[in-house]
């Protein structure tokens, strides 16, 4: 019976491996490239542990293409946008849950399903006319499509669960309205509010279209960076493979240290940006 | 279960006394500034797009009314046309492939599996890397000579193909990258519905002598059910929106034969700065997507109830 256990969690831990094997392969895949020099990058057949490393890949992406600047500019961006959606959205989340609104949700819901594409026309437009482009703020505006109605959703289905007990006792107490969000529901609420700021992060940080559409050359954040190296070194693959790693690194990071939040946040809200 | 409908917390809100002293409107200032920043970033270019899908406008052009003939003239753009015939493939293979592979992962993961954290973490990651960073990797991956997915063909006795280079293999070569990227997104959503099952039927199906595939066939897939459409809504949605990696990989070629509608849209908006025939593709696009998402959450609530007929 023991050793029918043993078997039985072996071989269900050999389907474990094999699902995850083309997300494994992929990133050593990524890695490898990033190291080779072109020489291994073009040999056949592949090499995948090379025998000297190409570190000038890494270096190079910083000094030739100013990743400093767009690596500051994807803060900036991500930054403001998560803040601002914070700012905005965890109240809101609050009084919706609160006034048990539903029907503002499906504005939120709706949200989610335009394309991305669709909201950027007008946008656009706007900030040609006010003067914008050139700056950091309409990636900003726009980054906020996205975290602002993930913030909200994830925000309204916490507020529903927490129980409504303390904030009445505090109401009798005689704290107003503000205070009893302030010191009563938002401590309460800090598990969700890490799992809205999570999720803006990460999706603001991967968002694309937005920033192909607004950004000039100062003012690329590093999806549209990594991009552009594409049309201009097509053939070294090296320096193109460590750019891309160096993208999305913080999130993989941010990946395995927020395993839990992720998951509880995707399967709550599922939702996604962009 | 009396008890349950009394324990919503709805219920004890209406109950509380303090009901009276906290009218519902006293929170609408928790709402104004969501109000604000929602209604100019996101409702504000829903209805600006609609009004400038009425005009003949190119960027530094004159604007000038034209009713509706920027939608008259999508019914005869043959490559607006291949376009929504280009998002419904691509959008249907994106939907089913995951779903079948995310419930056979969700199966393993539901099931006593060691190392199961650290194995979930590193499926989940294919979702969470930047989409525009996995596009390029994989664009390397479908070079015909120098990449490494051509070699492990050869390695299976297959000769090479030309991936997202060939008209006809480049749809199911892309929907390979979102494969590999959106299956672990069912898997959790399918996920949450395994731990909802509870353990009574299978037991009484193993009195039974059911087998393994029938106990997945009567009792699991029927309980799953609700969670398979939720994610099927998903993945149709953000199917019929991918941009990133397709405008990555392809720009929508070779030609024109990855280009979908968001693509189209970029192109006619961004590339041609048609502005305003642009909004009428966004108009109809939006609506498509509205559109489906309505029919499925329809089908969804008819299979919710086929569930109760089924159970009972």
């Amino acid at each position: 019976m023991t050793s029918r256990r043993i078997l039985n969690s072996l071989g269900m831990l050999f389907a474990g491996v094999v699902l995850v094997s083309p997300a494994i392969l992929f990133f050593l895949w990524m890695l490898s490239l990033s190291l080779k020099f072109e020489v291994d990058n073009a040999a056949y057949p592949p090499i995948l542990i090379p025998e000297r490393f190409a570190w000038k890949n890494y270096t190079g992406v910083f000094e030739a293409n100013r990743f400093g600047l767009f690596f500051l500019n994807s803060l900036i961006v991500t930054g403001a946008a998560t803040g601002l959606a914070l700012l905005i959205g965890v109240p809101a989340g609050y009084g919706i849950a609160r006034m048990r609104a539903t029907k503002a949700a499906i504005v939120v819901l709706i949200a989610r399903m335009t394309p991305g594409l669709s909201y950027l026309i007008p946008l656009f437009l706007l900030f040609q006319w006010l003067g914008l482009m050139g700056t950091l703020v309409p990636q900003i505006i726009a980054h906020l499509v996205i975290t602002v109605p993930i913030v909200i959703w994830i925000m309204i289905g916490y507020f529903e669960t927490t129980p409504l007990e303390l904030e009445e006792a505090a109401v009798i107490d005689g704290a107003n309205r503000w205070d009893v969000f302030r010191y009563v529901a938002l401590p309460i609420a800090k598990p969700g509010i890490t799992v809205a700021f999570i999720l803006a992060v990460i999706f603001s940080w991967n968002n694309f279209v937005f920033g192909v559409v607004l950004a000039g050359r100062e003012t690329r954040t590093l999806p549209v960076a990594v991009y552009n190296m594409l049309s201009f070194e097509q053939l070294s693959w090296g320096p193109l493979a460590a750019a891309a790693l160096i993208v999305t690194l913080p999130v993989l990071v941010l990946t395995v240290i927020a395993q839990r939040q992720i998951v509880a946040g995707l399967t709550a809200g599922a939702v996604k940006g962009g | 279960m009396a008890t349950i409908v009394e324990q919503q917390p709805g219920e004890i809100k209406e109950a509380a006394p303090v009901q009276g002293a906290r009218p519902r409107s006293s929170y609408w200032p928790f709402v104004v500034p969501a109000v604000a920043v929602v209604g100019s970033v996101i409702v504000f270019p829903w209805v600006f797009t609609v009004w400038m899908s009425l005009h003949e406008w190119t960027v530094g052009g004159a604007r000038r009314f034209a009713g509706l003939s920027n939608y008259a003239r999508l019914v005869s753009d043959e490559r607006f046309l291949t376009s929504v015939i280009h998002t419904f493939i691509y959008t249907f293979l994106a939907v089913v492939l995951p779903l079948i592979l995310g419930t056979l992962a969700a199966l393993v993961f539901n099931s006593r599996l060691p190392l199961r954290g650290i194995l979930r973490g590193l499926f989940i990651m294919p979702m969470m890397a930047t989409p525009v960073a996995i596009a390029l990797v994989w664009t390397m991956m479908f070079h015909p000579q120098l990449g490494v997915l051509n070699y492990l063909l050869s390695l299976i006795g297959i000769g090479p193909q030309a991936w997202v280079f060939n008209p006809s293999t480049v749809i199911p070569s892309l929907v390979l990258v979102e494969t590999w990227q959106w299956t672990p997104l069912v898997m959790l959503i399918v996920l949450g519905g395994l731990a909802a099952i509870p353990s009574e039927p299978y037991e009484s199906a193993a009195i039974d002598g059911a087998s393994a595939v029938q106990r997945f066939r009567y009792i699991t897939l029927p309980m799953i059910a609700p969670f398979l459409m939720v994610a099927v809504i998903i993945r149709t949605i953000d199917a019929l929106k991918s941009f990133d990696i397709i405008y990555a990989i392809t720009q929508g070629g070779p030609g024109t034969a990855s280009e979908t509608i968001n693509l189209y849209l970029y192109s006619v908006a961004f590339a041609y700065y048609d502005v305003g025939y642009g909004s009428a593709i966004a108009v109809v696009f939006f609506a498509i997507v509205i559109a489906l998402s309505l029919l499925m959450l329809h089908l969804r609530q008819r299979t919710k109830w086929t569930d109760v007929q089924g159970g009972a």
